[in-house]
């Protein structure tokens, strides 16, 4: 067989990993960048910064102060442990909690870029119509920005996918929970089975390639640029 | 000293810039460097090893750590590594029978690695087989079988104590031993096989608390060394090896817990 089949359960943990972390940056990504578009607040520039953080940051940095930070001796650890989840390195829900900081730019920026781009026209236009707030976001602002949050979860998606560092530094490795397809790689490649290590990559280099050029030739319909 | 009057300095450039930079230090006429590339595990007793060489010699010794699996490649994919000091005895064997990297019959085992189930917790470990037993903690860190020595090492220590399929469940895997290492010491994982050296220092485990596992529950962990061809015809390097098998050297790897030959 092509993929053995540890192969496939590190693909289906990443892919199962990339979705989780997608959707929840959706839900978590979105309203940081309404904010980050809209305000006029001098934090705008500080929490736009710590969002693009991870962009400049190695996986190794962010990797290491995550495993002390929800380390039993960590703020982070302190809290899950009294809240009875437990510590999460070593766990699926540490790889997200992880994978959410790291791939939050790539869903923050694109989403902010298309609510700065609709301008504040349409949204006063909608409220001289006595749209209220949530109905003018809801409304108005998300129909227009569409194509960029398509953009944020494509690439949010395709990040997580790639991830290397922070799960090789919280993941522990362990088949179906924590070894994802990146560390299983670097596994073989380092056991010398190179054969193996070839079919993997191969197949992330053949996803990520059409991930992007589905993300290339991609024209949205409502996008006027 | 003139440093240009080194007759068998090479007269390019880079040499020339070489020599300028190092003619600057108070250099002995023989006084040579060494690259090398030693596994994780060794990087504290090597480090304390190549001061003391350095100062009993003129040489000088650049060390690279890093796992053995990737200086392997490294070395196969032509870095400028004169010699290996590998945590195991089957890449070094590779390198100098398969891949003709070696210079033959340089190899030799430069130390037998200990294994100790370590805490970062100066409580939790009394009575290691015990506590195994008790299932009393939350995970038990171990080297990837795979890819460690030391790895493969606590499975056959699990499997004399026949728990490995109970603990099984319980495993977080380091890439490597410093990995391994790293989730213990950050409390993460309550416990750990570990190589001694790590926790060791002056011949006792200086912190938190462990136990030695008897070197008859699994196979020696033999670590091999290795001249890499490039290094052939550097004195730096063969007198490193002559130095690694020499007393006070060997003095210093037992005090990191390890065994020799």
């Amino acid at each position: 067989m092509f993929l053995t089949e540890t192969d496939i359960e590190a693909i289906a943990l990443t892919l199962r990993l990339a979705t989780v972390t997608t959707l929840i940056l959706f839900a978590l990504g979105t309203p940081i960048a309404w904010w980050l578009a809209r305000t006029r607040s001098r934090w705008k520039g500080p929490i736009g910064a710590v969002v693009a953080l991870p962009l400049v940051l190695p996986p190794s940095v962010l990797g290491f102060y995550l495993l002390v930070a929800m380390g039993p001796n960590g703020p982070v650890g302190r809290l899950t442990e009294a809240f009875g989840i437990g510590l999460l390195p070593f766990t699926f829900w540490g790889l997200v909690a992880g994978s959410v900081f790291y791939s939050l730019p790539f869903m923050v920026q694109p989403v902010q870029n298309a609510f700065e781009s609709i301008g504040d026209r349409p949204l006063e236009a909608a409220a001289t119509l006595r749209a209220a707030p949530l109905d003018r976001f809801f409304s108005v602002a998300l129909p227009l920005s569409l194509p960029g949050f398509v953009t944020a979860g494509i690439l949010t998606f395709a990040h997580t996918v790639g991830e290397f560092g922070v799960v090789l530094m919280i993941g522990g490795n362990i088949p179906g929970v924590t070894r994802v397809a990146s560390v299983q790689i670097y596994d073989y490649v380092e056991a010398l089975e190179y054969g193996n290590a070839h079919r993997l990559a191969a197949v992330l280099l053949v996803f990520s390639f059409l991930v992007l050029l589905a993300l290339y030739t991609w024209k949205p319909s409502g996008k006027k640029q | 000293m003139n440093p240009f009057q080194l007759s068998s300095a090479p007269r390019t450039p880079a040499a020339l810039i070489l020599t300028l930079f190092t003619g600057l230090t108070p250099l002995a006429a023989n006084a040579d460097e060494a690259q090398i590339a030693v596994a994780a595990n060794f990087t504290a007793p090597m480090k304390a090893i190549i001061a003391s060489f350095e100062e009993d010699t003129d040489h000088t010794v650049k060390a690279s750590y890093g796992s053995t699996g990737k200086l392997y490649a490294q070395i196969k994919n032509g870095a400028p590594f004169e010699a290996l000091l590998a945590a195991d005895q089957k890449r070094p064997k590779l390198l100098e029978e398969e891949d003709k990297l070696g210079v033959p019959g340089t190899r030799f085992t430069y130390a037998i690695g200990t294994l100790v189930l370590w805490s970062a917790d100066a409580d939790k470990v009394e009575d290691g087989p015990a506590l195994l037993k008790s299932g009393d903690f939350n995970k038990l860190s171990i080297a990837n079988p795979k890819l460690a020595p030391y790895g493969e090492a606590s499975i056959e220590t699990l499997e004399a104590l026949d728990l490995k399929d109970t603990i099984e469940p319980k495993f977080v895997m380091g890439e490597n031993i410093a990995q391994t290492y790293q989730f213990v010491d950050t409390g993460n994982a309550d416990i750990g096989f570990v190589a001694l050296s790590q926790v060791m220092e002056g011949g006792k485990i200086i912190k938190g608390s462990g136990w030695v596992v008897p070197s008859e529950m699994h196979a020696p962990i033999r670590q091999d060394a290795l001249i890499l061809e490039s290094g052939k015809d550097n004195p730096a390097v063969t007198e490193l090896f002559s130095y690694l098998k020499g007393e006070k050297a060997k003095a210093i790897i037992h005090d990191f817990g390890y065994e020799t030959d």
